[in-house]
């Protein structure tokens, strides 16, 4: 990191962070040459900030429960299911769904850097970047459920899938007991982002 | 590997960062550096695999070197992997960023509180 400016020095004059500058500079020199635009790039994070998260996500999830013929194909072709409820995958990554069962819990990380299904969770929050994360899921993936409240029963086995950049997974929890008779909208309002990266589970499931 | 037996204490927290669904991006400069690599991305400079490789590959070396990475710096590495890839692929060079910083600074630097910075046309 560049020494720091004393800024207050000069109070008069503006200042930026070397971070903020090196980002101008990037931009700057990438719009002179034609290779990025403002309003492309202004679309893009107006997408990320208000358009995708975790609801998309939620609502493949309640159409699943629902209706076993999307779910039969969800689980069978991801990538293809999400899409069609116009959630359409980007950076070109497969979405493989799974399922959780009585006798299965599904949980993702990304061990590497932090690949994400985008379209339908948003950008991942702080903790699914960081480094404890990154690694104890893969080592002790029941210590870092129980950290967030999940204690998994031990009949039940945890699967832990690491994400790459051509795979990203989504977890499909149990429908939660006492559900039934829930529309779809209603149902998507029980799923929580967490237990679509599987570090929760639904209140009424097992466990 | 950890026998977690207890239930989590406040002091266990801090080592997995929590957050609830909270802004997607801290800065308006983390906004900017990702949408670019969306782009770029978009616009066939490179593959998603190829960036992926860039940014673990940044990460992995903030570990090495002590980032405790948290979560925190993780737009950080987003950067300099973006500025490393950019170079790369010849779309820029690292001589070209750095003096367009300097100009940066100096336009900042020239500015007055409260008015926008706007880079000299000879920068």
């Amino acid at each position: 990191m560049a020494a720091q400016h004393d800024h207050d020095e000069h109070p008069e004059h503006s200042h930026l962070s070397d971070t903020d500058l090196r980002v101008r500079a990037l931009e700057s020199l990438l719009t002179d040459k034609g290779l990025v635009d403002t309003k492309a790039l202004t679309a893009i994070v107006d997408t990320y900030e208000n358009k995708v998260g975790p609801r998309n996500g939620a609502r493949v999830v309640a159409r699943a429960w629902v209706d076993p013929v999307y779910k039969e194909w969800l689980l069978r072709d991801g990538t293809a299911a999400i899409d069609s409820l116009g959630y359409a995958s980007t950076q070109g990554a497969d979405m493989v769904v799974l399922e959780n069962t009585d006798l299965v819990h599904n949980m993702t990380v990304c061990t590497l850097c932090s690949c994400y299904p985008w379209p339908v969770l948003g950008l991942p929050p702080a903790w699914y970047k960081s480094f404890p994360y990154r690694s104890r899921a893969v080592k002790d993936p029941r210590g870092v459920l129980k950290e967030f409240g999940q204690d998994i029963p031990e009949d039940v086995e945890v699967r832990v899938w690491d994400s790459t950049s051509e795979v990203r997974y989504l977890v499909l929890p149990e429908r939660p007991v006492g559900s039934d008779g829930m529309d779809e909208e209603a149902l998507a309002d029980l799923v929580t982002r967490n237990s679509m990266i599987g570090t929760d589970r639904l209140k009424g499931g097992r466990g | 590997m950890t026998a977690d037996v207890n239930v989590p204490t406040e002091e266990q927290l801090p080592s997995l960062p929590r957050d609830e669904d909270g802004p997607v991006f801290d800065e308006p400069w983390q906004a900017q550096a990702f949408a670019m690599t969306v782009w770029l991305h978009e616009q066939g400079h490179f593959t998603w695999p190829e960036w992926a490789d860039h940014l673990g590959a940044e990460i992995a070396a903030a570990v090495g070197a002590g980032d405790p990475d948290l979560g925190d710096t993780y737009y950080l590495h987003w950067l300099k992997a973006l500025e490393t890839l950019v170079a790369e692929k010849g779309l820029t060079t690292a001589d070209a960023l750095a003096e367009r910083k300097e100009a940066w600074d100096r336009a900042a630097h020239a500015t007055p509180h409260g008015q926008p910075i706007v880079l000299p046309t000879d920068a």
